[in-house]
């Protein structure tokens, strides 16, 4: 976490006082809720009471697409693009399962790139029965950015809701709530140096999703609960300092990928990298190395000092294929064969150094224990 | 600086502690969770099963209390095609396999052991019940939960890459350090029967997969005294679950004495008629000393031990009990001992 926002959270634990109650205590937190949402939506070019708390990115992606499928009743289509993080995949199949929805993933281009017209068909084979559209801001595996603003202009053609899942966004990218035309927004606390367990979901005046919690009425009766107000302080420090610092942090973590791009190519010239070599998140470097297994180059590179990442893994923990590279058109070999380096505020050179200088070996040493 | 040794993590208490011990002794230690099963069932029921999502957490989980680092190695294809199939297999050419020591021989201490290796590894480790010094195998200090019989089959190349650092401890004790250790699977019961079958229902298993056949149940003389539905459900020296309407001319239980996978006959005979002394093996495996001092040999897991002598013949082994044995199964392990110590190892393929 961000020393300020530690700062601005730990101020708050030893009060009391339920933002929600009217006396003094209660007064005192509510301010600072509503301070902190203040600033939230100034940072991310939203207004106030567009700033809905959630306990997270999972969270707010849960009620945009379970609520926003359920407000939009009868409609049944939910389009959702085929390389979404889980906490949007999921909700959409359990809509399919359970509440009868007809999802349709939206294929991607072999950057991971949904396009523009890809969506406008989609939506034009019954744009009556659509509920709602979700693409995210940028992808978290292969680090592909979208071009949600032109997608957004395509749904609201049609006068559909557009959510993006923004979590990987925020802080490496502008993100700007209004211009980007979306209607719905999810961002979370920890992903930019905030306190684990707080997100919330821009929601644009005018949108009632209906609740996935119900309860005390609470952030425009669509989620209810008490707010927990020493996260939200937190979550609105790591927020200001994102934001504010994005376009230095950017700049500083492009060329620091850029370089370790360029030097990971040149010590394993097979290498292919992954998503759109132009947008794409600053700090995301996400390669395949063929012949090897992404788990066993991973732990041979965690024996060394290096951390890094392979796609997803199943509930009992054994790698699975990404999902987002088999969308890409990659085969399931390859796929298994991936990892991601992510750099972030505390990444330097002498880290990508470091990974230079070990990984010839480890992937010499990958490639001979095969595929398993 | 020790050696880098990879300590296969089954969830249970006595991986674990035998992970410990290795690392504590300051070797370089990554524990890694063999996933066999392709569809793991999220809860452990009772003793039965290893292979769920549940002991995969308790395994990471004493993993992080021992402070190494910890993996996930999908063994899934690998141990259906080697191991399930394989018993599966064996049952439909009328003999009795052991999968845990099959597991040992082609995923344990090959497939793992490889994969370890080819990583730069130096050796595997378990939390098998049996000493390993000097390459040479040899009982536990706990007769009782002995494991030696089901390593018995393993090569000097693969003894020469494991270490087994349990063997001089009881399961009591082995227990006891754990929750001394803080490793919370301490009193985790133990785990038996066979890890893919979750139900315990073998001979389900086996119809699941090989289909039922009706055939005959024949007595010595041939004579048809009942039917079956799938000669795969039968093991020889079993007495249950024959389903015999008319009893012995003598009256007394009568035993499964030989399976015939291809006329699908079941033979039944009385107990005596069970009694073997010469045990006919094929594809032995020399692993210890060659001393021949006494030698025993033991016929299944946890089964007796009988003083014997053998012989090599060609590319097999005749082993002569000094005492008759009942219920000795073609498909089995036949582990012969000098003393404690393992000297080596075949499979019964007839006993007379």
């Amino acid at each position: 976490m961000l020393p300020e926002a530690i700062e601005a959270m730990t101020e708050q634990l030893g009060q009391v006082g339920n933002a929600s109650s009217l006396h003094a205590a209660g007064r005192r937190a509510r301010r600072v809720v509503e301070e902190s949402r203040e600033s939230i939506a100034d940072a991310l070019g939203a207004r106030p009471s567009e700033v809905v708390f959630t306990s997270g990115g999972t969270e707010a992606d849960n009620l945009a697409l379970k609520g926003l499928y359920w407000a939009r009743a009868p409609r049944r289509r939910v389009l959702v693009s085929s390389v979404e993080h889980h906490g949007v995949l999921d909700p959409a199949h359990w809509l399919a399962d359970t509440q009868g929805a007809q999802v349709e993933l939206l294929p991607v281009d072999e950057l991971g790139r949904v396009r523009p017209d890809a969506l406008r068909a989609a939506i034009d084979r019954d744009p009556g029965d659509v509920a709602l559209v979700s693409v995210m801001w940028a992808n978290n595996e292969v680090g592909t950015v979208q071009p949600v603003h032109v997608l957004a202009a395509v749904a609201r053609d049609h006068g559909i809701p557009f959510h993006t899942d923004a979590v990987q966004a925020v802080g490496q990218l502008p993100v700007s709530f209004a211009a980007s035309g979306a209607d719905a927004v999810t961002v979370s606390g920890h992903k930019i140096g905030g306190p684990v367990g707080v997100g919330a979901l821009l929601l644009a005046r005018g949108l009632t999703p209906v609740p996935v919690q119900h309860g005390g009425g609470q952030e425009r009766d669509v989620r209810s609960g008490t707010l927990d107000a020493p996260a939200i302080a937190g979550f609105a420090a790591a927020v200001r300092i994102a934001v504010k610092e994005q376009e230095s942090q950017r700049l500083r973590l492009a060329e620091l990928r850029d370089d370790l791009i360029r030097r990971v190519r040149e010590a394993v010239p097979d290498v292919v990298l992954n998503g759109d070599p132009d947008e794409r998140l600053p700090g995301n470097a996400h390669f395949s190395f063929p012949g090897c297994e992404g788990d066993a180059l991973l732990m041979l590179l965690d024996a060394k000092g290096v951390e890094c990442s392979t796609g997803s893994a199943c509930s009992a923990g054994v790698a699975q294929p990404s999902h987002v590279l088999l969308a890409m058109g990659a085969d399931a070999v390859s796929a298994r064969g991936s990892l991601r380096f992510s750099l972030g505020h505390t990444s330097t050179r002498d880290d990508v150094d470091r990974l230079v200088e070990v990984l010839p070996a480890a992937v010499e040493r990958a490639r001979r224990a095969g595929l398993g | 600086m020790g050696l880098r040794v990879l300590a296969a993590m089954s969830g249970g208490v006595d991986s674990a502690v035998a992970a410990a011990r290795i690392a504590e002794a300051g070797h370089d230690v990554t524990g890694v969770h063999l996933a066999l099963s392709a569809n793991p069932q999220s809860h452990r029921t009772g003793a039965r099963g290893c292979c769920t999502i549940e002991d995969s957490r308790d395994a990471r989980r004493a993993a992080d209390v021992i402070g190494i680092p910890f993996y996930i190695w999908d063994m899934a294809e690998r141990f259906q095609r080697d191991v399930v199939e394989d018993f599966v297999a064996e049952y439909a050419a009328g003999r009795t396999p052991n999968p845990c020591l099959r597991c040992n021989e082609k995923i344990k201490f090959a497939a793992v052991l490889d994969r370890a290796l080819a990583l730069g590894f130096d050796a595997v480790a378990t939390g098998h019940h049996a000493r390993l010094v000097d390459g040479v195998l040899s009982r536990s200090v706990d007769q009782a939960k002995d494991q030696s019989y089901v390593l018995g089959v393993l090569t000097r190349e693969q003894l020469s890459h494991a270490i087994f650092p349990l063997g001089d401890s009881t399961k009591a004790e082995v227990r006891e350090e754990a929750a001394r250790r803080g490793l919370t699977v301490a009193d985790k019961p133990d785990s038996h029967d066979i890890c893919f079958i979750a139900d315990g229902d073998t001979r389900g298993f086996l119809s699941a997969r090989l289909g039922a056949a009706e055939g005959p149940i024949v007595d010595q003389s041939g004579e048809v005294v009942g039917s079956h539905q799938g000669a795969h459900g039968f093991t020889v020296g079993q007495r249950k679950g024959l389903r015999i309407d008319r009893p012995a001319a003598d009256g007394r239980p009568r035993y499964v004495l030989s399976i015939e996978p291809v006329s699908n006959t079941v033979t039944v005979g009385p107990r005596s008629a069970l009694e073997v002394t010469t045990i006919t093996c094929g594809r032995p495996v020399w692993n210890g000393p060659s001393s021949h001092d006494d030698l025993t040999v033991q016929l299944r897991a946890h089964g007796e031990v009988y003083g014997c002598r053998f012989e090599e013949t060609g590319d097999g082994l005749r082993v002569e009990l000094d005492r008759p044995a009942t219920g000795v199964a073609a498909g089995q392990a036949a582990v012969l001992y000098s003393g404690a110590t393992v000297i080596g190892s075949a499979t019964i393929t007839h006993a007379a």
